[in-house]
């Protein structure tokens, strides 16, 4: 699977609640951000939890986003970020 | 709390929520909290030995907890948990060899 982002590019986390193992936080769904970078391809961990292979590979990024975004009452310095690694199929 | 939680949100996906104050300790293994440890080590295949389980496979097991239970253990007690779920679903070992030597144990400690 090749990577479909770059650093820099703005991505937007998929919306989505499907049952299942998932990686991807509840509270950051539907919430936008920036790639910081792309830290590899990995086995995919929804496919890995349930005794299949994980192939192929899924892009993994570090996505910053803006605390003020992502928690409406923060109080802490406007600037602040939020870093997660998020899979490739999570970005839209 | 859990009634309150959107649907697709599970227990253990709790991040953002109120939790109050987070206290740290230090923390001394005990000695089956080692055996734990190595064995899910043992099982993941990374000592040379063949794969019977992943860090994912440890992960969802956990999380299928029931949330009173998830609160109630401790670190290591969900582990263990989550490795015998994850030997059952694999077929590594059956529910009745289980229940059998749990019941074999339970007796050895009684003497």
């Amino acid at each position: 699977m090749s990577a479909r982002f770059k650093p820099g590019d703005r991505v937007r986390v998929r919306k989505a609640y499907p049952l299942g193992h998932i990686r991807t936080p509840f509270y950051i769904r539907g919430h936008g951000g920036v790639v910081e970078r792309l830290c590899g391809a990995f086995g995919n961990p929804e496919e890995l939890a349930q005794m299949r292979s994980g192939e192929p590979k899924q892009p993994l990024y570090r996505v910053r986003f803006l605390q003020t975004d992502v928690w409406p009452a923060y109080r802490g310095n406007p600037g602040d970020v939020l870093e997660i690694e998020i899979f490739q199929h999570w970005l839209e | 709390m859990t009634s309150e939680l959107p649907p697709g949100r599970g227990h253990h996906d709790m991040g953002g929520l109120l939790a109050g104050r987070v206290e740290p300790v230090e923390h001394d293994y005990a000695e089956w909290e080692r055996r734990v440890d190595a064995l899910r080590l043992l099982l993941s295949g990374i000592k040379g030995g063949r794969t019977l389980m992943t860090v994912d496979e440890l992960r969802k097991n956990i999380e299928a907890l029931p949330p009173d239970a998830y609160e109630r253990m401790s670190y290591y007690e969900r582990w263990v948990t989550s490795i015998t779920q994850t030997m059952i679903q694999r077929g590594v070992i059956t529910t009745d060899e289980l229940g059998r030597k749990m019941e074999q144990i339970e007796k050895r400690g009684r003497r």
